[in-house]
């Protein structure tokens, strides 16, 4: 085991031979779905193409714009997403930034919010799926609309940081962090803050004694 | 695997003739300052070895003080400025692209009641003087500006900012760890008032530094130490000296008084040949501050379509070590406030490896890493999302 490496060695043997990227121009992948998040500005940007059949994703293909650990979760998504055959929609769906973080073994603690953009790219592409073949979706989140691409928080992250108490914008940067990378969301973060700060917080119905 | 450290502004490997001055010293274990023989032997090899660094810089042996790192000198410098009985709020200038140990002492010095100004960079990485005599204000007290980025390796025009401050009687000091062994340093002609150095930038271990204060006695009723005990450091500098420390860094001193013209056109020749062949092999990158006066071992490239930190571990495992601006690698999530100071693209400071060479590179060396970065670089580009055929 290499204890001196950055990451750990399930993490380095993705970075160093990735599972499942496609190396070529992303238009030449047929892709039944397709998601993107992040942008070059926050320093990670993910794209996943999925081919989809009764359900099931048959395969999956990714390019990802990052640090080594980015990388890495990528690929093991892709491997867990593609195991025995493939994942139902609804299962990938679900997948989570802990999930992905188990599978390869832990990251660093400063790496969680950055580098683990993969379950969002993949709920993107499921997405685009279902709205490419004029279906219903029945597993799009409510509410969920992502605020700061950079550390992919949504509006539903930040209402439930309003009500657990950051009452002020300050209050909710130092616990999230948000638009402190490329600083693009600060007005739209401060706006829906506001919102549910108003809501939660407004004299008529929360008055500190 | 072939082993290639191109991180030396980070630090450096030691000298084979510092590894003998440390190995001799090491059984002179007396106290400078006691007055018998074993303490005497110590203290003369240390008033060498003081000569040898006063020597190299072009200064009174007696302006030379001993710190343990050039953070130490820098905060030594800039937080005299909370000790001196203003009877108005005191006013510092630094540039924007300084070293942390000028930046968050600065930071501190604000949240202690002192005026701040962060001076900002023009495109080249350079403080323009004429921006520099527009922030002057008459409660100026103390200017403190970089002689050489650790990063992107721009020199500034020390000359020129150094006149306007001394002109107007304000201190000025420059941190200029970067600077020593890579250029010519000549604190006796250059209008400074007080510099800080490294020993371990400069091929020595770890835990010396150093501080040079023009006309010491003048200037102590400006500085006031961090440290108090002992005489020792002129006063300024309490605790028994680092005596290994000292005589490391007289022998690499001694070294490069006599070597530092060969060293800075060995340096330059690595470098501009590794530019050169880096520009003929990979597409689509950027050298920063390429046309700015520069440190000869100093390059720094962003490569677009990719992210520096994955860059840095691919080239790790090719044996070649490199430093990189990249958010990722920092710990924190911003990316390197130089190159966003001087690029208003952000994408460039994720992608931004620095190269920095040493005296133990070889021409064989560029070709090797060249080679091995078109590689990594090709191989993370395919990967990119952003990189269109």
């Amino acid at each position: 085991m290499s204890t001196n490496w950055a990451y750990n060695d399930n993490v380095k043997s993705h970075f160093q031979n990735p599972k499942n990227v496609w190396k070529e121009d992303p238009e030449t992948y047929d892709a039944d779905g397709k998601g993107e998040v992040g942008s070059p500005a926050c320093g990670d940007m993910m794209l996943i193409m999925i081919k989809v059949n009764n359900s099931i994703i048959t395969d999956f293909k990714w390019k990802t714009f990052g640090c080594a650990s980015a990388i890495a979760s990528t690929s093991a998504l892709s491997e867990m997403v593609l195991k025995d055959g493939g994942m139902t929609l609804e299962e990938a769906y679900k997948i989570t930034p802990e999930d992905i973080i188990k599978y390869l073994g832990g990251l660093p603690a400063n790496k969680i919010h950055c580098s683990v953009l993969g379950d969002k790219a993949l709920q993107a592409a499921i997405d685009d799926y279902f709205d490419k073949n004029k279906l219903a979706n029945p597993l799009k989140k409510q509410d969920a609309e992502i605020i700061c691409n950079c550390l992919n928080i949504s509006e539903e992250d930040i209402r439930m940081e309003v009500l657990e108490g950051a009452v002020d914008f300050e209050t909710l940067q130092q616990r999230t962090k948000i638009s402190t990378v490329c600083g693009q969301c600060k007005d739209k973060a401060m706006e829906v803050h506001k919102k549910y700060a108003d809501k939660y917080y407004s004299e008529s119905i929360y008055k500190p004694e | 695997m072939r082993n290639v450290y191109l991180d030396n502004n980070a630090t450096t490997p030691i000298l084979p003739e510092v590894i003998l001055a440390i190995e001799d010293m090491l059984m002179n274990y007396g106290n400078p300052s006691s007055m018998h023989e074993t303490g005497r032997t110590v203290k003369e090899k240390i008033s060498i070895a003081t000569e040898q660094v006063a020597s190299f810089f072009n200064g009174d042996v007696n302006d030379f003080i001993f710190t343990s790192c050039a953070t130490e000198s820098n905060n030594t410098i800039l937080k005299s400025v909370l000790f001196q009985d203003y009877k108005f709020t005191p006013h510092v200038i630094v540039s924007n692209i300084e070293h942390p140990s000028v930046l968050n002492t600065a930071k501190f010095l604000e949240k202690n009641g002192v005026e701040v100004t962060y001076l900002p960079v023009n495109h080249l990485g350079l403080v323009e003087p004429a921006d520099l005599k527009k922030v002057i204000k008459e409660t100026t007290k103390l200017i403190s500006i970089m002689t050489a980025n650790n990063e992107i390796g721009t020199i500034q025009p020390i000359e020129e900012l150094g006149k306007i401050a001394l002109e107007k009687g304000i201190f000025f000091h420059t941190d200029a760890v970067q600077a020593a062994g890579m250029m010519h340093f000549d604190v006796k002609t250059l209008p400074i008032s007080s510099a800080s150095f490294s020993g371990h930038k400069m091929y020595v271990p770890k835990g010396i530094g150093l501080l040079y204060i023009k006309d010491i006695s003048k200037a102590k009723k400006f500085i006031t130490p961090l440290f108090h005990g002992g005489h020792q450091g002129s006063g300024l500098r309490a605790g028994t000296e680092n005596t290994t420390g000292i005589v490391a860094y007289g022998a690499a001193a001694e070294y490069m008084n006599e070597h530092l013209d060969t060293e800075i056109k060995y340096l330059k020749k690595l470098r501009d040949s590794f530019e050169i062949k880096v520009k003929n092999e990979i597409d689509d990158i950027k050298i920063h501050a390429e046309n700015s006066p520069r440190k000869v071992n100093t390059s720094n490239i962003s490569f677009k379509y990719i992210e520096g930190e994955s860059i840095l571990l691919g080239l790790d495992m090719d044996g070649i070590k490199v430093s990189t601006g990249s958010a990722c690698s920092t710990g924190s999530l911003d990316p390197s406030h130089v190159i966003t100071a001087i690029d208003t693209d952000i994408e460039a400071a994720h992608g931004s490896i620095r190269f920095s060479f040493g005296r133990t590179n070889e021409e064989a060396d560029i070709k090797y890493v060249v080679e091995k970065l078109a590689k990594v670089v090709s191989t993370l580009r395919q990967m990119s999302p952003l990189k269109k055929k």
